[in-house]
């Protein structure tokens, strides 16, 4: 049986361009990019050319602006704690969009019991920011507001340079989670007017274990990670040379193939949304235009998310959904439940993400496996009547 | 190590249950759960001489709450519906192998359906 993965948001094979490019640093080129003599040298400028990479690949005005951690949930920590506590003489409000990546919510959570406000800006049902919230929500003491790219869970891609006007004219900082967007729609910090980026190295075919943070010069955050003052002395910790190293490979691959990958998967994604909203009862989340090329979400009603994952799993498919029934907290998604669904809607979603292993011909399989199993768990279903 | 996915027993049942479906006009019927929790679950009992002759399920939820309703349904066949009040939670999970500790409370309410089923069957019997 062939396998069709089709959960590139959650995890990723390392492309093996980007491994053979670095795989020199875990064993050969061993040394600590602090030390002076040429091993530790030759890492240091293996971190200075990836740090290049990823400046070039969201256009940032300097490479200096990149920081290097260990994920993107170190990155959205660092951006938003590290902006609100050293900015406390601003203000002491901070808001995220209501379909934040958890790392977000529990970094603005932890603020407040650190005597932060916390503020919640809804979205419609397709997932898009409301502006005119926005507007009514934000003010000069809101330090920073965080807003994703895109949505990694119903793929909505958000108007960044409209919520960037509203925060540099009101608030401050303008934090955005760009895990889910970056290499699948291009990235323009500077275009787009965006303050603090996250960017995760997996997500790009780049090795588990790195992350990075764009601090636009002159934006003031502090470390949240204290120890020997590397990365500006905004990440201290020994770097990790391999993953950093990949990473800016996989970026600098991601910025050529971008275009041609994206064109491919975007026909890809159509023809799953046309066959599988076929099915009765089944309908898309998220918008329908403004979506990531490589992302088609869905629910259905009647049935319930696991089980769904699991019966695909039958037929070599893998999928993710936002069912309760697969999260440790037991609480469907919070982003199904931000673009309104209730409870019992939430609890039916399939969410595919396409990857460079996915190609058209899979189509027929996927949508065969997608209506057997709906007929199957609905067959089942005290709710069918 | 902690148990952390299904096991092969519960796979087996989700993929194949037994009992699935409805008994028109039955002798007992047991529901436990609502669709906003994720979890619902409808089981129907034909009783003669206090012996459950047939049984049947539906169930709206995740992989353990089809395959505890498929297991329960097959314990609870045959027996007297004394017996049958006595099949627990953890019978259920014993009899699949176990079940992953997050599961087993909020997704193994099968014998819960059950014991609902035999109660209505004992309070018509009473009328």
């Amino acid at each position: 049986m062939e396998k069709i993965y089709l959960d590139y948001a959650s995890g990723i094979p390392i492309d093996p361009r980007v491994f053979n490019f670095a795989k020199s640093f875990l064993m050969e080129k061993f040394g600590n990019p602090s030390s002076l003599y040429n091993d530790g040298v030759e890492a240091k400028n293996a971190l200075e050319e990836a740090r290049g990479k990823i400046a070039k690949f969201i256009n940032a005005e300097d490479e200096k602006t990149i920081i290097f951690t260990g994920s993107a949930t170190e990155s959205n920590n660092l951006a938003i704690r590290g902006a609100a506590f050293r900015n406390i003489g601003t203000g002491k409000r901070v808001l995220a969009s209501a379909i934040e990546h958890i790392s977000v919510f529990n970094s603005m959570k932890d603020l407040q019991k650190n005597g932060f406000y916390f503020e919640i800006l809804p979205v419609d049902s397709f997932g898009v920011v409301d502006l005119n919230k926005l507007e009514n929500m934000i003010s000069k003491d809101t330090i920073v507001t965080s807003v994703m790219y895109a949505n990694n869970e119903i793929g909505t891609i958000e108007p960044i340079k409209e919520i960037s006007k509203i925060v540099h004219e009101k608030g401050n900082y303008l934090h955005v989670d760009a895990v889910a967007a970056a290499g699948r729609i291009p990235i323009d910090v500077q275009k787009d007017g965006i303050d603090l980026l996250t960017l995760s190295s997996n997500d790009l075919y780049g090795p588990k274990g790195a992350g990075a943070l764009y601090v636009k010069k002159g934006v003031k955050i502090q470390s949240v990670i204290l120890g020997g003052g590397q990365e500006r002395g905004l990440r201290s910790g020994t770097e990790n040379v391999f993953a950093i190293a990949g990473m800016g490979e996989a970026a600098n691959i991601a910025m050529k193939e971008m275009k041609n990958e994206s064109t491919r998967l975007l026909k890809i994604r159509d023809k799953l949304i046309s066959e599988i909203t076929k099915i009765h009862q089944t309908y898309l989340t998220g918008h329908k235009t403004k979506r990531l090329p490589h992302h088609a979400s869905f629910r259905f009603s009647s049935i319930e998310g696991e089980s769904i994952l699991l019966n695909m799993d039958m037929y070599g498919i893998q999928i993710a959904t936002g069912s309760a029934c697969s999260h440790k907290t037991l609480e469907p998604s919070h982003v199904l439940l931000a673009i309104g669904l209730k409870h019992e809607e939430a609890h039916g979603s399939m969410v595919i993400t396409l990857g460079r292993s996915n190609n058209i011909d899979q189509v027929p399989m996927i949508v065969k496996a997608v209506k057997e199993t709906v007929n199957r768990l609905r067959k089942l279903s005290p709710l069918v009547k | 190590m902690a148990q952390i996915g299904y096991s092969k027993k519960v796979m087996e049942h989700f993929m194949n249950p037994r009992n699935v479906g409805v008994i028109k006009n039955p002798d007992g019927y047991g529901k436990i759960g609502n669709p906003v929790c994720g979890d619902l679950m409808e089981i129907f009992i034909k009783v003669k001489d206090d012996i459950i002759t047939d049984i049947k399920f539906k169930t709206f939820g995740c992989g353990s709450a089809i395959a505890t309703s498929s297991m329960v349904t097959e314990l609870a066949k045959g027996k007297h519906v004394d017996e049958a009040m006595k099949i627990t939670r953890g019978d259920v999970a014993d009899e699949l192998e176990g079940l992953p500790p997050h599961k087993m409370h909020c997704s193994n309410l099968a014998a819960d359906a059950l014991h609902e089923a035999i109660k209505d069957y004992k309070n018509k019997k009473r009328k």
